[in-house]
């Protein structure tokens, strides 16, 4: 820097203090930020349901009729068909996740919020849902119907 | 800042931010060597913004309710990232300004900041300082642990005593007549409804009161000063003095950012309605006074009961306290000394009754 250029040093000396002052100011809010965001962050759920989940007794249904049931953190439907089969699906309507019910008059699975219609496999068969819903495996263990995860093979 | 100028700019002329600010401008601030004292009122203010935020964040996650309030306070400063944190930034700054706000008061008081024209702006603050205290003793109670639980009930206990309206006061405090969950649910609204709402009216009025009026100057400078004018010294309030403040405001983010890490403030066992008061049972800090002073009360006094005038008295003096600066003499020149005397009486009382309970068995 020459020495003819008088306000020069000035001025540098003035944006080094800007500098140091504005970053040690962004590096405190920073710091002040950075907590509050991860609090905001809700922590994770433990999901104790597990795979498996004993969703009713035997008898509780009678034939031809539904009920919901708890799987983990989400809903599941048991149907007992008038075929006599137990038949589990995830109860979450894969549209805008409203839970469905069973119909005995329709013999099909329906969703009250947008008319949507699946069959007794899961299938979406009319009405905005884009897929069919999950099936899970039904066994019998005693007289408790354990629902569980289908396994992938 | 060249980075905003273009903004500042736009809404320049939108909304002529020059004739906004430009009574911030002409507004100056007297300097002297008590001007130090003058921070505090901003501290305090600032520590209150502090709780607003810190309070927002904390309701994210807290639950009201005898069941599940300590679960949800425990589940904050365990499972919430940095929940440990914010729950104690919330704790220490509830006490820090309790504080600020009783040093600010003792300033004004030793400074005569108080008298005419200013009485009202002492009335406001002082009613503040009451508020701020049922802050104190409405927010106590939301983790609902044990010592919470019973100071809740000493307190409201306390109200009760009061005679003709105790007892109405009481079951309107508890949502009936013990501390159960509804006692929690209505200190819970106190404590994040109603409250912030005053205290931020209030606040506004003080300020605006402060602000009509400028800053005191202690009785013997402005007797100087009007003596010889040129003596005066003053400041700008923008940018001189408000740099200043923000950099009062700093050092108290450190101080209490320090605290809060280094203490984290305790959660305590739960509260259990049908078990012993533990030993050697408290109030916070900022009750203690009260609290040795209507220990050492004796049960009867003549044919009153030593409870009742107890608080009574204190109600009494509470009330007085309010009232002070309708004491002092309007004449600028003849302040009455008893009032300072009696300020000095009242801090060596208020901190001699603190330790003495602090220290008692």
């Amino acid at each position: 820097m020459c020495a003819d250029q008088g306000p020069q040093p000035e001025t540098s000396r003035r944006r080094a203090i800007e500098i140091f002052l504005g970053g040690g100011l962004l590096a405190s809010l920073a710091s002040f930020l950075y907590p509050v965001l991860r609090y905001f962050v809700p922590p994770a759920v433990i999901d104790l349901g597990g795979d498996e989940v004993v969703a009713a007794k035997v008898g509780d249904l009678t034939a031809n009729s539904g009920k919901i049931f708890r799987f983990g953190s989400r809903p599941g439907l048991l149907i007992l068909g008038s075929d006599g089969a137990y038949r589990a699906l995830s109860a979450t309507c894969t549209h805008l996740a409203c839970t469905v019910q069973y119909r005995p008059d329709l013999r099909e699975i329906w969703c009250a919020c947008h008319n949507g219609i699946y069959d007794l496999n899961g299938r979406n068969v009319s009405g905005p849902p884009p897929r069919p819903l999950t099936v899970f495996d039904v066994h019998l263990r005693g007289d408790e119907i354990v629902v569980s995860r289908k396994r992938e093979a | 800042m060249t980075v905003f100028a273009p903004l500042i700019r736009w809404l320049d002329e939108r909304l002529d931010l020059d004739g906004l600010i430009a009574p911030f401008k002409h507004k100056t601030v007297p300097t002297h060597r008590l001007s130090y004292w003058y921070f505090f009122g901003g501290i305090t203010l600032f520590l209150f913004i502090i709780q607003v935020l810190t309070g927002i964040l904390l309701l994210l996650y807290y639950r009201p309710g005898a069941n599940e309030a300590y679960e949800s306070v425990q589940y904050i400063v365990t499972r919430v990232q940095f929940g440990w944190l914010i729950r104690s930034i919330h704790a220490w700054a509830a006490n820090l300004m309790i504080f600020t706000a009783f040093v600010h008061m003792f300033s004004v008081l030793f400074l005569k900041a108080y008298r005419k024209p200013r009485e009202l702006t002492w009335v406001s603050g002082v009613i503040l300082l009451y508020l701020v205290m049922g802050f104190g003793f409405s927010g106590y109670l939301l983790p609902w642990n044990t010592l919470a639980f019973f100071a809740t009930k000493v307190g409201t206990e306390m109200a009760g005593q009061v005679p003709l309206i105790g007892r109405p006061m009481m079951i309107f405090l508890r949502g009936g007549p013990e501390v159960t969950g509804a006692t929690l649910t209505r200190f819970f609204g106190f404590h994040v409804a109603v409250l912030p709402g005053l205290v931020t009216v209030l606040i506004a009025v003080h300020l605006f009161f402060v602000q009509r009026q400028g800053m005191s100057v202690p009785p013997k400078l402005e007797a100087q000063w009007t003596a010889n004018p040129s003596a005066r010294r003053e400041m700008k309030f923008f940018p001189n003095f408000l740099l200043r403040e923000l950099m009062a405001w700093y050092v108290a983010m450190g101080v209490l950012g320090a605290l809060a890490a280094i203490f984290p403030w305790n959660l305590g066992v739960k509260a259990d309605p049908f078990v012993s008061a533990p030993a050697g049972i408290k109030p916070e800090w900022y009750f203690l006074f009260m609290f040795q002073t209507l220990k050492l009360i004796p049960s009867k006094v003549w044919f009153v009961d030593g409870e009742v005038l107890g608080i009574l008295g204190c109600s009494l003096a509470g009330l007085l306290w309010l009232l002070l600066p309708f004491f002092e003499s309007d004449r600028p020149e003849r302040t009455k000394t008893w009032i300072t005397g009696l300020s000095i009486f009242a801090l060596v009382y208020v901190v001699g009754m603190s330790v003495y309970g602090f220290l008692a068995q």
